[in-house]
């Protein structure tokens, strides 16, 4: 385990499973998983904003987790189902993305992927959130425009309409 | 400058089909803006504006001239037009614009200027074109022009149940004669404007499709990122890259620089065919440096330098009456310090630019950034290139206050393609954006107030001694003189107070320093209405009724601000033990807003409990977008008053990540209400900057308040009270 620390100078043939399709892409072992699904799966909604683990802009799910892609080796996801905001929904129909257009939660929108796909994995979790506990779970996503008032409300919101009508 | 622009040109540009309606207004010079004009017909396309086009044989296009970042700029600019055309926007196509010439000088976000500038003069765009729509159907239809309306892109008369899309009118309508003074619709009937419209980019901003600067890609493109002399002023020796060229992907290593105000900044990029591969290539760089003595600089000293510079006198900004006098002879005065920081803009995209110098010297840049028509022109002197060909393609900015409107890091990718040979994609890294500035910079602020034996105040000075952003950028820089960009607002305050003497005085500085979203504002409001609140407190009075009794009626816009903060925060109802309310409000360029904070002493800190504004615009345009925005301001704004800033030891840049220079965070953000104050009429003001300033005094005056606390720096310890 941990293979993917060592200094590992040659590439490597890894197939990654985003949204439920296989990729097969060749490329440096230790490679974060971010500019994996950006560059060479070519999925741009997943962005990149710290490459620390501090923002997490570039969170994805791994078989259903948020994980921060931009701090994770792609040879981490090599056997896992990895969801991005691209598989969300085909046509904004997940309740995390209704509620975020009723609450019109995006001002810049370049966190929002991240925000978002922490709100479903949470969700997922949590199906009947406390506002404290929407606070805890969103904590680690930074939006540098504000909107964090909004995302509380949506939060709920998207508990709200799961509830009426599971996604 | 006078451009010529084909027609034919244009409506390739457009991907217009012809013979359609296209209105604009004339003076891309500067001269005589805003005169509308029917370019349906033109030839050519002299110093002219078009905004709305009508293609018969294809949709409806209304240009977004203003970048969007995160402002609402994309539907409240088309909103304008659309409104006039009685048109909803989903009819509609809406291009940003790209600084293109025929588009106009103001194609830029910044200032909080879009809408408090455009709102007439785009609404007459929409107007115009409506008429002669109208005009062109009552004429085929041989019926008043008064009896046919306009709704969902058709013109209809009723009375004979007769109705034709704007497309199928359009060439009718291109052949008249543009209205000079078209009848704006009456705001009873409006759809759009003053109301709350979904925004059209909510929907790509939810589901990962909206294109910000850093997802685009053209064929062929390398990507690079660049190390920059981490000392501040320092040039570049030599590099060794021996071991980059090693790492699997790199492709070349070459030099840019980085024009950033009147400083040119040396940097070695690294160019691979993946962005990964250039920031393992530049990791293993070797660089050598000369610091030229900048590693040196220490901010600890250099503050205490502007304690020392605040001694001196300082050259006049403002004065009335005769503060020196009246201040002598006060019976009662108080003087107080006030120190803030230098603070990063951290955006949460981070600077990033695609460029393509193509072998016919023509480029293309795709970019976020918040000036795309100075960049053509700029650029243009810069690489003595036509800005014609010069082709920017603005993608949604992920954040820009104040930090795009510097193309540095479009320079950089320019020149980097033009090495190159290739499309180059340059992008920072998050220690790149937080350690090689642009920054806010400090403002530091000495007091001098009185009161006369009625506990009234009689004199008051304000003094600013910082470094400058003017100096910063403008070569010619005159340090003589005061600096309004430093001393913004402070003489601009609607209190009645008889004497008054604004100072100002200059300290050198060798970083590059930016506006920041509501610019100089943001530290001055700070020191200013905190020091007022001291004088209240002098005064023995409450210090919202000491505010209101040196506004008199003249003054109706902050009387009335502050008299709404009173009512919706219940000022005089009393608060529990522990807990204490604070106000605060600024007028400045951009507008004019106000924040009641309310705190309570928990533990050794302080909880925020909730914070009430008021923004006054007259008028707005989509007042969901405007709560937004205040929301987002008072964010920021507690982000900079508690949070650590930016530090410059030996030269370099402290912080590096969001680690060290943090943002708020969900868990410490207040409930936070806004209200809006927009009555009407033409007196517009500005919704992006104008409810940051005031959170930070009004939250300090609340501490001070609940603890008898004074905050005279920022930022501070919120736990540690």
């Amino acid at each position: 385990m941990l293979n993917w620390c060592l200094q590992l100078s040659f590439m490597a043939a890894i197939t990654l499973t985003v949204n439920n399709k296989q990729y097969k892409i060749d490329v440096d072992p230790q490679m974060p998983l971010l500019w994996a699904i950006r560059d060479f799966v070519g999925l741009k909604g997943t962005k990149f904003g710290c490459g620390m683990a501090q923002c997490g802009a570039c969170t994805v799910l791994m078989d259903g987790n948020p994980v921060r892609s931009c701090s994770t080796p792609v040879t981490a996801a090599a056997n896992k189902k990895i969801s991005t905001i691209e598989g969300l929904s085909d046509n904004l129909e997940h309740p995390v993305q209704q509620a975020w257009i009723e609450f019109q939660v995006p001002q810049c929108g370049y966190c929002q992927s991240g925000q978002i796909m922490t709100a479903v994995a949470f969700l997922k979790k949590n199906p009947n959130p406390t506002e404290e506990q929407i606070d805890a779970a969103m904590q680690g996503n930074l939006c540098r425009c504000g909107t964090y008032p909004r995302i509380r409300k949506a939060v709920k919101r998207a508990a709200e309409l799961m509830k009426a009508k599971p996604f | 400058m006078r451009t010529t622009l084909s027609r034919r040109r244009f409506l390739r540009l457009s991907s217009f089909t012809g013979a359609g309606l296209i209105i604009g207004l004339n003076g891309v010079d500067g001269k005589a803006f805003g005169q509308l004009v029917n370019l349906s017909n033109d030839a050519e396309l002299v110093g002219v504006t078009p905004f709305v086009l009508i293609d018969p044989k294809g949709g409806i296009t209304i240009y977004n001239t203003k970048p969007e970042l995160g402002q609402g700029t994309f539907q409240s600019i088309p909103s304008l037009i659309a409104e006039e055309l009685d048109l909803t926007l989903d009819l509609v196509t809406i291009r940003q614009s790209g600084g293109q010439i025929e588009l106009g000088a103001d194609q830029f976000s910044g200032g909080s200027a879009s809408i408090r500038t455009s709102y007439t003069k785009y609404r007459k765009v929409g107007a115009a074109a409506r008429e002669m729509l109208v005009t062109a159907a009552s004429q085929a239809w041989g019926v008043p022009a008064q009896e046919c309306i306009t709704e969902n892109g058709k013109v209809l008369h009723k009375a004979s149940n007769r109705s034709a899309t704007y497309q199928e009118l359009a060439a009718t309508a291109a052949k008249l004669e543009v209205p000079k003074e078209p009848k704006l619709k009456d705001p009873s009937k409006f759809i759009l404007l003053g109301k709350r419209v979904k925004r059209p980019d909510i929907p790509l901003k939810s589901n990962g499709t909206a294109v910000f600067g850093i997802d685009v890609e053209v064929p062929g493109m390398l990507y690079a990122s660049i190390e920059r002399c981490p000392v501040f002023g320092g040039k570049l020796i030599s590099f060794d890259d021996s071991a980059t060229k090693k790492v699997k992907g790199v492709q070349q290593v070459i030099t840019c620089e980085r024009l950033i105000g009147k400083y040119r900044f040396e940097g070695v990029a690294v160019l691979a065919d993946n962005y990964w591969a250039a920031v393992q290539g530049r990791k293993a760089l070797k660089v050598k440096w000369d610091y030229q003595g900048y590693d040196k600089f220490s901010l600890t000293a250099y503050e205490q330098q502007l304690r020392e510079l605040a001694k001196s006198e300082g050259v006049v900004d403002h004065t009335k009456g005769d503060f020196d006098k009246a201040y002598a002879a006060a019976p009662t005065k108080l003087e107080a310090f006030y120190e803030t920081p230098m603070v990063s803009h951290s955006p949460m995209e981070p600077m990033n630019c695609l460029a393509h110098w193509k072998e016919n010297n023509q480029i293309e840049i795709w970019t976020s950034t918040q000036v795309p028509f100075s960049i053509k022109n700029s650029f243009s002197k810069e690489y003595k290139v036509k800005p014609e060909d010069i082709t920017v393609h603005v993608q949604f900015n992920g954040g820009g206050f104040g930090r795009r409107l510097y193309p540095d890091y479009v320079h950089e990718a320019v020149q980097l393609s033009k090495k190159a040979g290739k499309p180059v994609k340059a992008i920072w890294t998050r220690e790149d954006d937080t350690q090689q500035g642009p920054f806010r910079p400090m403002t530091f602020s000495a007091f001098k107030g009185a009161l006369d034996a009625n506990k009234k105040p009689v004199a008051f000075q304000h003094k600013v001694i910082s470094p400058s952003i003017g100096a910063a950028t403008n070569p010619n820089y005159d340090k003589t003189k005061t600096d309004g960009g430093m001393t913004e607002g402070i003489s601009e305050q609607a209190y009645e107070i008889p004497n008054m003497k604004n100072l100002y005085v200059h300290a050198d500085m060798h970083v590059p320093l930016a506006a920041w979203r509501a610019v100089t504002s943001t530290t001055l409001a700070f020191s200013h209405e905190s020091f007022l609140d001291e004088m209240a407190v002098k005064a023995g009075a409450d210090p919202m009724a000491f505010r209101l009794s040196m506004l008199d009626s003249k003054h109706s816009d902050t009387k009335r601000l502050l008299e709404k903060l009173k009512e919706v925060s219940n000022w005089d109802k009393p608060l529990p033990a522990g807990w204490g309310r604070g106000v605060a409000q600024w007028e400045f360029f951009a507008g004019l807003a106000g924040n009641v904070v309310e705190v309570s002493k928990k533990g050794d800190g302080i909880k925020i409990e909730k914070v009430y504004a008021v923004i006054d615009l007259g008028t707005m345009v989509n007042p969901d977008m405007v709560e937004a925005q205040v929301e987002g301001a008072i964010v920021m704004a507690i982000t900079a008053a508690i949070k650590n800033g930016i530090r410059i030891e030996n030269g370099k840049t402290i912080q590096s990540n969001f680690h060290n220079n943090p943002i708020l965070k969900i868990t410490e953000t207040p409930p936070i209400e806004v209200f809006i104050l927009a009555e009407g009429g033409e007196k517009i003001k500005g919704v992006g900057e104008p409810g940051l300033p005031p959170l930070a005094p009004a939250l300090c005056n609340a501490i001070f308040a609940a603890t008898g606390k004074r905050i005279r720096r920022l930022p501070f310890d919120i736990n540690k009270i």
